[in-house]
């Protein structure tokens, strides 16, 4: 896994990209991303068409050539068909698409399929190896916590790196934490009840 | 012989009524659960539609030469073409198909229409003239009736109530948004991908839309993310989908919906505003009704809530009428018209029991018989509810007088549904290897469908539940109704008892005998067939279906049918407990209680879920949920989730569900619950914010907006005073 090492990231300041703003309107129209340096360092340019993009997804290299403008969220669903991650709102607003992005919860929405080389994504379908249930996974059936199931896989994400940093939430953190995360059905009793289950068994620090 | 459809006794009850976890969860909690927006066909190519940005227009010119030039882009069709006339902001106009949704996207913006603007109506708080409304095309008087003598009621009446209440124009907000995939493998055949609540009922009405056979659209479906009573229907996307399927030679078309067209077009739930008068004697007894009401939900109007709701009251004069406007039409919005007239009533009783220095619960109780015929459910319903809540300890008049700016309060409401099972057809077939499969051309819209199907199944025929293959969401199969009005339960466990019922005789007409036995002697338990009357005398399930040779069992299992397995007609009791913010205006949720009759339980834990989510749904909608449309574009403002929120983890509270169930309930049958309890929350919370802070804050949803004018309203009249 040296994907880190093969591709850096872009990582352009505003006043640096608007800097070379001018240079990358005059950067020829081929594959793979155009290197630049800007104030001493290698910054990556992609696009404006099609660029070979190579992401880690639950640990398989999966490639394709991307309009840069492509999401993650998108690429994982429609290029390589890992639909665990749902667009909900497609503005990274609901969670229904959260993955882990190097052990964080990001949004793929709201992340470019660029941006997210070099990285390690986890979504729910990579928890656990088909047929086996992933603890999070477990606990969300043992708690009937989905109902039509679509926010399900975004709030076992979510609630996965959340208990990662937290495992002893306080309600406050968990309410905190899981409030980026949206269900329409209302199966928060259960997720409720899921977190406390995984936290030890008991219930949660602080009450219900 | 014919046979005695019965439940069983709760004794004999090994899987039904038993808490079982949802056999769906695993692949929805992996991720692995395959919805139609998540299915990438082969070649497959994608589509979106050029949406008329005018409430109320004439097409009067298309252009898609620029878009169908464009490399990529596959085909083009126009939905509505020019002079048709436009009704609503969002409507597609034009759809487009290409080999990636960036090119579709590309080539929306490449395509001219333009437009004679019409005048539009988007709003409806406006209080109609009725004399003006009988008049004028934008409304439309849907109902005047009087019954008993309100006019002498009144008069006689002690104590008399007058208010203005009112919820507004809700949307489903399913996560997953409306759509389809179209492809015709051959020019003969057409198979649908289709986000529905009716995978039956799907092929009938696009057939009809496309000049097809239905007999060859195949419609699938393995999952839905959510559809509240929005997706009952076939939609112009649908459509379209196929038509662009067509175009391009039978490749596979995804249409799905963006979140903007979503909430905009896609199904709302009708507003509702109502003057009421109320009036009663001084002891409580509720005497007269009066109200005019209003609402809307489109062009269609939105229907007219049935109040006073749930209360029989002797005398009444109601009128209503349908605001007649330019926003994305009303959809069956789970318990349509039921949430509207439970505040419309419910508030306005809880401000007479007020005004009457009454305890709510004691004004319910002093009036139950007017809740005929469900008197007695409601009056169990609220004592176990007060048990739950601690109401008779905790409640205190109208205005908590304790120090400190956050005021807490309790609230309640009642409700009622139907629940009946629908039209069912289910196969059965036990293989002589022991194994079974179900085939039913139903759909599981996440209320546990599925587990249900196999609880009955697996306690009718003694086997566990993961030995039978359940095989929905296909319109191949045999032919279920739409799930709504909450009939699938009822349908399903009852087409399904009857067909494992008729299949486990049929096996036992064949094995009897190598059991020295009577066909009527005999059991399935605890995955053996045995004599009932000596367990030593018994066959495994499998050693017992080798006895069938080389065939199999079929048995068809219909609902309705022989017995009555379900029934029609529930109550509900909800109990709400806020703390009110009074300098913030902040509503917060600190515990509800949801105690709901729904006959007899096939999967409690599941059932459960249904009220829980009703209820956190009905959190939802009484402090956060408003369509809200602007005027002057004629267009929606809040078009994504950050402006039209949804309740979160942190807002719902403690909740607590009480299923009445065991004797007196059981023996009703099976009735469905999905919808009930979503009914009662509004008024509950009302109630309980009226409690808390002493004033009505007469609109839902209760914003700390209009919490603090509710508030600054009281002072200045009280300032008056």
């Amino acid at each position: 896994m040296s994907d880190q090492e093969d591709v850096k990231g872009p990582g352009i300041s505003r006043r640096s990209f608007l800097k070379i703003s001018a240079l990358t309107t005059s950067a020829p129209l081929v594959l793979g991303p155009t290197v630049l340096e800007v104030e001493g360092q290698e910054v990556h340019v992609y696009g404006p068409g099609k660029t070979p993009v190579t992401l880690n997804v639950n640990g398989k290299r999966l490639s394709a050539n991307l309009e840069p403008r492509v999401t993650l969220l998108d690429a994982l669903r429609e290029k390589f068909e890992v639909t665990g991650p749902k667009r909900v709102c497609d503005r990274g607003l609901c969670g229904a698409c959260t993955v882990m992005m190097d052990n964080k919860a990001v949004y793929a929405c709201s992340v470019l399929a660029i941006d997210a080389q070099g990285k390690q994504i986890v979504t729910t379908d990579g928890l656990a190896p088909e047929g086996k249930l992933h603890p999070v996974s477990a606990a969300f059936v043992d708690n009937d916590a989905q109902q039509c199931g679509f926010c399900t896989p975004g709030f076992v994400m979510a609630t996965k790196a959340f208990l990662d940093k937290h495992p002893n939430a306080t309600k406050e953190e968990l309410h905190r934490g899981l409030g980026g995360n949206f269900c329409r059905c209302g199966t928060y009793a259960g997720i409720k009840g899921a977190v406390a289950q995984l936290s030890g068994g008991g219930q949660q620090k602080g009450g219900a | 012989m014919a046979t005695d459809y019965k439940w069983p006794a709760a004794d004999q009850r090994t899987v039904i009524g038993k808490s079982m976890n949802r056999v769906d969860g695993p692949v929805k909690s992996s991720g692995r659960a395959k919805y139609t927006y998540d299915l990438v066909r082969p070649n497959m190519l994608y589509a979106h539609g050029v949406k008329c940005p005018y409430a109320h227009a004439k097409v009067t010119k298309i252009d898609t030469s620029a878009a169908e030039k464009m490399p990529g882009v596959a085909g083009v069709v126009v939905i509505n073409d020019v002079g048709k006339e436009i009704f609503w902001a969002g409507t597609d106009v034009v759809a487009v198909a290409a080999v990636d949704e960036s090119t579709a996207r590309d080539a929306v913006r490449a395509i001219k229409v333009e437009y004679e603007q019409l005048p539009h109506l988007v709003l409806d708080e406006k209080e109609p003239d009725l004399s003006e409304a009988e008049k004028s095309e934008w409304y439309k008087v849907a109902l005047k009736e009087t019954s008993g003598d309100p006019t002498t009621a009144f008069q006689q009446a002690e104590v008399v109530h007058e208010g203005y209440y009112g919820t507004p124009v809700i949307t489903h907000c399913c996560l997953e948004t409306h759509g389809s995939i179209a492809e015709f493998p051959d020019s003969d055949h057409l198979f649908m991908h289709i986000s529905t609540q009716n995978v039956p009922g799907i092929a009938e009405q696009l057939g009809k839309a496309i000049d097809f056979p239905a007999s060859n659209i195949h419609v699938h479906q393995d999952h839905v993310g959510g559809g509240f009573g929005s997706k009952l229907g076939l939609d112009p996307w649908g459509v379209a989908s196929a038509q662009l399927s067509k175009k391009a030679g039978g490749k596979p078309v995804k249409m799905m919906l963006d979140r903007k067209p979503e909430l905009e077009t896609a199904g709302c739930r009708p507003s509702a505003r109502a003057r009421v008068k109320v009036g009663a004697k001084k002891d409580g007894t509720l005497l007269a009704w009066e109200s005019y009401s209003w609402g809307s939900g489109g062009v269609g109007g939105g229907g007219s809530p049935p109040i006073p709701y749930v209360w029989k009251v002797p005398n009444q004069q109601k009128q209503h009428v349908n605001v007649v406007n330019n926003i994305g039409p009303s959809r069956a919005w789970r318990a349509p018209n039921h949430p509207q007239a439970c505040v419309l009533t419910m508030c306005p009783l809880d401000d007479l029991a007020a005004k009457l220095n009454m305890d709510t619960f004691d004004f319910v109780k002093k009036n139950i018989d007017l809740l005929d015929p469900r008197s007695k459910i409601y009056s169990e319903e609220l004592d176990v509810a007060d048990k739950l809540m601690g109401w008779k300890a905790r409640w205190h008049p109208r205005g908590d007088n304790t120090a400190g700016p956050v005021k807490q309060g309790l609230g309640l409401a009642l409700h009622t549904w139907g629940g009946r099972g629908h039209n069912s057809n289910t196969d059965l077939t036990i293989h002589p290897d022991g194994s079974v499969e179900v085939k039913m051309g139903t759909q599981d819209i996440g209320t546990g469908t599925r587990t249900s199907i196999l609880q009955v199944v697996s306690d009718t025929l003694g086997i566990p539940m993961n030995q039978i293959n359940l095989l929905i969401g296909d319109n191949q199969y045999p032919r279920d109704s739409a799930s709504g009005g909450s009939s699938t339960i009822g349908g399903v466990s009852s087409a399904n008892f009857r067909a494992a019922t008729d299949a486990k005789n049929q096996l036992f007409a064949k094995v009897a005998s190598a059991l020295n036995a009577q066909p009527g002697d005999l059991e399935a338990a605890d995955g053996r067939v045995r004599v009932a009357s000596d367990h030593n005398r018994s066959l495994s399930w499998k050693d017992a279906c080798a006895k069938l040779g080389a065939t199999s069992i079929t048995a068809h299992g219909t609902n309705p049918g022989e017995g009555d397995l379900t029934n029609s007609g529930v109550g509900g009791v909800q109990m709400a407990d806020v703390s009110v913010d009074t300098e913030t205006g902040i509503v917060k949720i600190n515990k509800m209680v949801g105690v709901q009759d729904c006959g007899l339980v096939i999967s409690p834990t599941q059932a459960k879920s249904q009220v829980l989510g009703a209820m956190i749904m009905g959190i939802s909608y009484s402090l956060y949920e408003e369509k809200v449309m602007d005027q002057t574009t004629g267009t929606m403002l809040n078009t994504n989730m950050d402006m039209y929120r949804l309740a979160g983890l942190g807002d719902v509270g403690e909740l607590v569900v009480h299923l009445m169930s065991g004797p007196g309930y059981d023996e009703r049958g099976v009735i469905g619950i999905g919808e009930p309890p979503t009914v009662s929350p509004g008024a509950a919370i009302s109630n309980a914010v009226a409690n808390a802070i002493g004033v009505r804050v007469p609109f839902l949803p209760l914003t700390p907006e209009r919490v603090l004018e509710a508030l600054e309203k009281a002072e200045s009249e009280g300032a008056k005073a």
